[in-house]
């Protein structure tokens, strides 16, 4: 059920170079029961910047009500999201979009997690759910440079996790898609979020039978209405055919959409 | 007491707020957080005879106070609209306002024709204003005596009555105005969206695929007052206000302006609750103020 709630600011960390760690405590964390979902914010009711921002939800704590996104701030909207401080209030409409299928994944099996820049925070609530399953995750994690970079030693504490950066500065050198074949991962299944060059550049890497892959768009409501972040499906006789970013996905079954 | 009922050519309204063509869909999202049925009407998304995917993305891109979309009327084409989206409407207590939009003259006519024949269609809105596909749309809503003839031959179809919903990119909205009029509209709704751009600045190229977008929300509400405020004192038809509404005081400008009633487009985006709440705080606005009836307000600006 999606909700809109004043929730309130109990975190704001800068983890890495202009990309921040905030935690949001309201009984809209109720909602929340799947990994992948996003959250559509607005720091207050000003008309500049007007529109919410769509950010992922990288990890959920029901007992405390209270969830942890991970947000890269660069434009207006995140900007004015960054200077919240503890006891603050963000107007959160949410939980919004499906998430990962988290029980594709069966216990004892592989999972291959592979993320890109201000991709890889779902991926971090979604490990830690195949792991209280009983699912192996590997961990796949792109930047483009040192400073960029976050959340390696969470992810390690729950598998694997090999990190690569484009220029070299942290890990291996190159692309999340260089490190898979450089070491011949191989999985049950996969999970990929980030720009979506790579998450094409991921469904030809054949790592794992199937996979499941998060789109990034631009939008507008984030519910469905506004038709601003559509896309078309891979097959579609008609040509008139669409998904939409914010409700059909943002996680599609790999291969359901033309990336 | 009931001070916010209004009857309009067609409708009955329970209250003067409705959703704006193109911002609620088909209203199945926003069942999802209210009930409809709370709603004055609905104005449904521009339907075509046939399916539309509409223009590349991007589609949308923000402005000072508003948003710019290019959408391209997207839609599932007439047939699906009725037998889907009209049906799943029905279940609904809400007068829907159908919104008709073509590239010809015999588009508009054949999804005129068809549409107003559904019990739940209560009058059709004629687009000839949206600035989004190459041809049709405001290429009828800029000349008046095409507008006009357009009107006309739509009007001859239609089981309901037919508002025409008027483009703001125009030299002389009186004249379109009077033109509709004089075609036989039966009401006007007003504005649809202001024609922009925006250039990213990295790539020196424009946001929108589709290159220009057509610009609402707060931003755009003083050419909508003033355009109200004008074709009000200019026509006797009744009009639908729209643009960049979203609070109440936005409303009562509007009224004084002179609407009938008011359509909220643009902030349903913002706060998908915005219409019932709109409602809601009209009537304590309208108590508050001692006024017995909303339509006391209108035209106060020039009576």
């Amino acid at each position: 059920m999606i909700q809109k709630e004043l929730m309130t600011v109990t975190n704001q960390t800068e983890i890495a170079h202009n990309i921040y760690e905030m935690t949001l405590q309201g009984t809209l964390v109720n909602q929340m029961n799947e990994p992948g979902q996003f959250v559509h914010l607005k720091a207050g009711d000003e008309m500049i910047p007007l529109l919410r921002r769509p950010i992922s939800i990288a990890r959920i704590e029901q007992e405390k009500q209270e969830f942890t996104m991970i947000y890269r701030a660069e434009g207006a909207g995140t900007n004015a999201l960054a200077k919240k401080r503890t006891g603050d209030f963000v107007d959160v409409l949410g939980p919004l979009g499906h998430g990962f299928p988290v029980e594709e994944a069966q216990p004892g099996q592989t999972a291959l997690l592979i993320g890109g820049g201000i991709g890889v925070p779902p991926l971090y609530e979604l490990s830690r759910r195949l792991n209280a399953n009983g699912v192996k995750t590997i961990h796949v994690l792109g930047f483009q440079n040192k400073e960029a970079a976050f959340y390696t030693e969470q992810f390690l504490s729950l598998g694997d996790t090999y990190v690569s950066t484009v220029d070299g500065s942290l890990g291996e050198q190159g692309f999340v898609t260089d490190v898979v074949n450089n070491h011949g991962l191989k999985a049950d299944i996969f999970y990929s979020c980030g720009p979506t060059v790579m998450l094409k550049a991921v469904e030809q890497l054949h790592a794992a039978p199937h996979g499941y892959i998060s789109l990034e768009e631009r939008m507008g409501c984030g519910i469905g209405a506004c038709f601003a972040c559509v896309c078309h499906p891979k097959e579609d006789e008609s040509g008139t055919a669409y998904l939409k970013v914010c409700s059909d996905g943002p996680v599609f079954s790999a291969g359901e959409v033309a990336l | 007491m009931n001070r916010l009922n209004i009857e309009l050519p067609g409708l009955s309204l329970k209250n003067p707020v409705m959703p704006a063509s193109g911002c609620f869909g088909f209203g199945r999202e926003f069942s999802q957080l209210y009930d409809l049925s709370s709603l004055g009407a609905i104005m449904i998304k521009a339907t075509t005879e046939e399916p539309r995917y509409g223009n590349a993305t991007p589609r949308v891109a923000e402005t000072p106070a508003g948003m710019l979309n290019a959408i391209g009327l997207q839609n599932p084409g007439l047939e699906k609209v009725i037998a889907n989206e009209l049906e799943w409407l029905k279940q609904f207590d809400v007068p829907i306002i159908a919104n008709v939009a073509g590239s010809q003259t015999e588009d508009y006519v054949q999804v005129a024709k068809e549409i107003s024949k559904v019990d739940n269609v209560h009058a059709l809105e004629l687009n000839i204003s949206c600035p989004n596909v190459k041809t049709g749309g405001i290429a009828f809503g800029t000349i008046p005596e095409t507008a006009k003839e357009l009107t006309k031959r739509v009007k001859e179809v239609s089981d309901v009555p037919v508002y025409v919903k008027l483009s703001p990119n125009v030299t002389n909205i009186v004249e379109m105005a009077k033109a509709v009029e004089d075609g036989g509209a039966d009401g006007i709704t007003m504005i649809n969206t202001l024609i922009g751009m925006r250039i990213d600045l990295k790539t020196a190229r424009p946001v929108l695929s589709n290159r220009t977008g057509g610009l609402s929300g707060p931003a755009v509400k003083p050419v909508a007052v003033r355009m109200v405020y004008e074709v009000s004192q200019n026509t006797n038809l009744p009009i639908i206000g729209m643009g960049g509404i979203s609070s109440v005081e936005d409303i009562i400008e509007f009224y004084f302006a002179g609407a009938d009633a008011v359509a909220v487009g643009t902030a349903n985006f913002v706060n998908p609750f915005i219409c019932t709440e709109l409602i809601e705080q009209l009537d304590q606005y309208l108590e508050a103020h001692n006024v017995d009836h909303i339509s006391e307000l209108k035209g106060r600006s020039w009576k």
